[in-house]
């Protein structure tokens, strides 16, 4: 009788153990699995939608979004918006895991460079037939260039919602302390030069110019540079792509920062900075110039760095010239889940237009912006040409809280847009350890750097090729 | 029908034939039972979560991504693409030169601070516990620290050379690529800083295990300080020494986190701190549209083959010195 206890009591522990290991491990393939089917037989629809401002970070924009969503509920009560909140909305390490592992919201956020990855993956949805001058009324006025990063071939794959050139932000409060014309930014890089100079002889931690060189940005920020020059990171024209900045205009480039940082000491000790870490600094007072889109200010310098508008104006890229043949500009969308339904798609979409598509609501709702005390009256985003244009560029006027004449010198610039280059996060990468080299090395040899860039950057664009 | 008689042959076991599935096991088997259980969930918890992954990196290692979603078989495509890229020779050559001065460093002083905390008569406990301290600190806070340490306009390590008037370093972000170079330097001294209190309280757990009549003797042939360590302390904690010797080789080779938090995840000036692993990372997340976990898989292949044959090198060495001794 005691052997069969001791046998039962055995069996009972094997099958304790074995149901705890496989409901363990069951509820773990239940919470990495999709979220179960959104659209019930009663027409009811739930969309998940990415990029939703957190409170913790941006406690106005999180309000407006809650505003929003209940408003766009009200009027659509058979769908429901199931916010996902994020800041920063994509880190690229964290979105190429969700792509691989298929876990992306039903509608979400990408960078205009994102779409081949996307669809290398197969994570998007075809929504070519659900878009039309029905669903989104201003579609025809949809500036070409941000299409276009949601199209491949003839078929729609998202909807873009911002784009951007770069320009130079600058700290008007540090040009007048440090005697320079706050109207007049430096166009060209010698005038920069000379007004970093000044700015960072101010002393107390201040210093006239900061970039990046790492986490990707410091490459982004050459490749801009190379855009005003009037060149281009990659000649595409190749068979395979090869690298194009091993010349005059990368030198340049590198001559112009590495004399900032070390003949004229108007640039950090510190480097090795990436996003993030400027807008900070700018914020705090600290910096007088660096490159960068409006939506730093609107978006992170006053929201969430808690910088003072008033302070900040904006300028066009250096050049040589002092007129930028171009800038690189970028945007970002929301890209359709390849596992979404068809009404899925049909709310997503109607949900975009009226967030980021329609002017007077959602990112557009000026008045509104202004009420929650805001900064509006910033020249971006530019998402639309035509009669929409007009009229987001009216309501942006009139609820204008910024002194718009501040960005009048970028705005009169008219950088045109070059987007970004091939494989641009890879390109972007290679540049960093010479963006991070020419600041911290003294005596570093910038024909060399520049030439060892060239041949990795030729390595990738050949292996892509392949 | 045949079979049914052969079931109904063996009357000579009755018992066994009434007692249902328990009574079919063999008896070893029933008398661990329980232990077999819990070894279940061992066994799939390796299965799922090491044993499939590393099956699963081999497989896609020899893949490539295919638009659309899936993969297609890709031969040696991965390995030669590793093979030609510019870095992938460089991040060996860092990740051995962290190894080489991690040992030199981080081996040795760990050593050397459990003999001092096992020679203390006087505040044992608190000297331990404050060695194991950065032990407990998430890495990532730890390094951080350093980060903060190492920041050549406020940094502690400059301010201290600012006031003995000696000449400031960049320390992680110090240009230069030699075999010793600053920058890795300063990589090592977090990482020992970091991990050396796990290490520390194994070698004084080994130390206090020493029996003292053995040093009693020594010291009664007049054995100093120095020949009690060698002829007492080292052999009589040497298997402990050899073990952990092969944990820290392995674990150093798979340098990560330290480099990555330190240099923004940017791998250094020049790359000089890139390190295997980091580019094991590089090929799979940092490129967005250029990601490619399959290259990623080729090198992670690669760097487990190399710690397996130095694993299985070191034990089979260690083992033949053993049955020497």
């Amino acid at each position: 009788m005691s052997r069969q206890l001791y046998q039962l009591a055995g069996f009972r522990k094997v099958a304790g153990v074995t149901a705890v290991v496989c409901l363990g491990l069951g509820a773990a393939a239940c919470s990495s699995s999709s979220s179960a089917p959104s659209s019930g037989a009663t027409g009811q629809v739930t969309v998940s939608v990415d990029c939703a401002p957190p409170a913790a970070q941006n406690p106005v924009q999180h309000k407006e979004w809650v505003e929003d969503v209940a408003i766009f509920e009200k009027a659509n009560p058979n769908i429901t918006i199931d916010s996902v909140y994020n800041y920063p909305c994509e880190v690229p390490a964290t979105f190429t895991a969700m792509l691989r592992a298929g876990t992306e919201p039903d509608v979400f956020y990408s960078y205009f460079t994102d779409l081949p990855q996307v669809l290398l993956a197969g994570q998007a949805a075809d929504i070519t037939r659900y878009v039309n001058s029905t669903t989104v009324p201003n579609l025809g006025d949809i500036v070409s260039g941000s299409m276009k990063a949601v199209t491949a071939g003839t078929t729609i794959y998202g909807l873009p919602t911002v784009n951007y050139t770069q320009g130079l932000i600058y700290n008007r409060a540090l040009f007048s302390q440090a005697g320079l014309n706050p109207n007049d930014p430096p166009t060209t890089w010698a005038q920069v030069e000379t007004d970093a100079t000044a700015i960072a002889k101010l002393g107390h931690g201040i210093e006239g110019w900061g970039d990046y060189s790492a986490g990707n940005t410091g490459g982004w920020h050459f490749s801009s540079y190379m855009d005003a020059l009037g060149g281009s990171m990659v000649n595409g024209n190749a068979a395979p792509p090869t690298a194009n900045f091993d010349n005059s205009d990368g030198m340049a480039i590198l001559q112009a920062l590495h004399t900032l940082r070390f003949t004229d000491h108007a640039m950090s000790a510190t480097e090795g900075l990436s996003w993030g870490s400027l807008q900070q600094q700018f914020a705090a007072g600290k910096l007088g110039m660096y490159i960068a889109a409006p939506d730093d200010i609107y978006n992170v310098i006053v929201p969430t760095d808690k910088g003072n508008v008033n302070d900040i104006g904006m300028g066009p890229l250096p050049s040589l010239t002092g007129s930028p043949a171009g800038s690189l500009s970028g945007g970002n969308d929301y890209i359709f889940a390849k596992h979404d339904t068809p009404a899925q798609i049909e709310a997503g979409i109607k949900w975009i237009d009226f967030e980021d598509l329609t002017p007077g609501t959602g990112q557009f709702n000026f008045a509104r912006m202004k009420a929650d005390g805001l900064p509006v009256g910033f020249p971006e985003p530019e998402l639309f040409d035509g009669a929409a244009g007009t009229q987001i560029n009216a309501l942006r006027a009139k609820y204008a809280t910024v002194n718009t004449a501040y960005y009048t010198p970028f705005v009169n610039a008219n950088e045109a847009g070059d987007g970004e280059p091939l494989d641009a996060q890879a390109v972007y990468k290679t540049l960093d350890p010479v963006m991070l080299a020419i600041l911290t090395e003294p005596n570093a040899n910038l024909s060399d750097l520049l030439k060892t860039a060239a041949a990795n950057v030729n390595t990738i664009l050949a292996n892509s090729a392949g | 029908m045949a079979g049914v008689a052969t079931l109904r042959e063996p009357k000579a076991e009755p018992r066994a034939a009434q007692a249902g599935t328990a009574g079919r096991l063999g008896p070893k088997v029933r008398r661990n039972l329980s232990a077999h259980g819990f070894l279940i969930g061992a066994v799939l918890c390796f299965t799922f979560f090491s044993w499939y992954p590393i099956v699963r990196e081999v497989i896609m290692s020899f893949q490539k991504a295919v638009v659309g979603g899936g993969y297609a078989w890709a031969g040696w495509t991965n390995y030669v693409r590793i093979f030609r890229d510019p870095t992938f020779w460089l991040a060996w050559r860092n990740t051995l030169e962290f190894t080489v001065l991690a040992l030199v460093v981080g081996y040795a002083v760990p050593f050397f601070v459990a003999l001092l905390l096992n020679e203390l008569r006087h505040a044992r406990g608190y000297l331990r516990v404050l060695v194991y301290l950065p032990v407990m600190l998430p890495p990532a806070s730890a390094l951080l620290l350093f980060a903060y340490f190492y920041n050549p306009q406020y940094g502690l390590f400059d301010d201290i050379l600012r006031l003995v008037h000696l000449p400031t370093s960049q320390w992680v972000f110090q240009p230069g690529s030699g075999f010793i170079s600053v920058a890795m330097v300063s990589v090592v001294i977090a990482s020992t800083w970091m991990n050396m209190g796990g290490a520390t309280l194994i070698y004084l757990a080994a130390l206090q295990n020493i029996p003292g009549e053995l040093y009693e003797a020594a010291e009664l042939d007049g054995a100093g300080l120095w020949r009690r360590i060698r002829h007492v302390t080292i052999p009589q904690t040497r298997l402990i020494l050899l073990m952990l010797l092969m944990l820290q080789i392995v674990a150093t080779m798979q340098m990560f986190v330290e480099s990555f938090v330190l240099t923004n995840g940017g791998g250094g000036v020049g790359d000089n701190t890139l390190s295997v692993v980091m580019l094991i990372y590089q090929y799979a997340f940092a490129l967005s549209g250029a990601s490619n976990y399959n290259s990623a898989s080729a090198l992670g292949v690669m760097l487990m083959l190399v710690l397996a044959v130095f694993s299985f090198g070191f034990l089979w060495a260690t083992r033949e010195r053993a049955s020497q001794a």
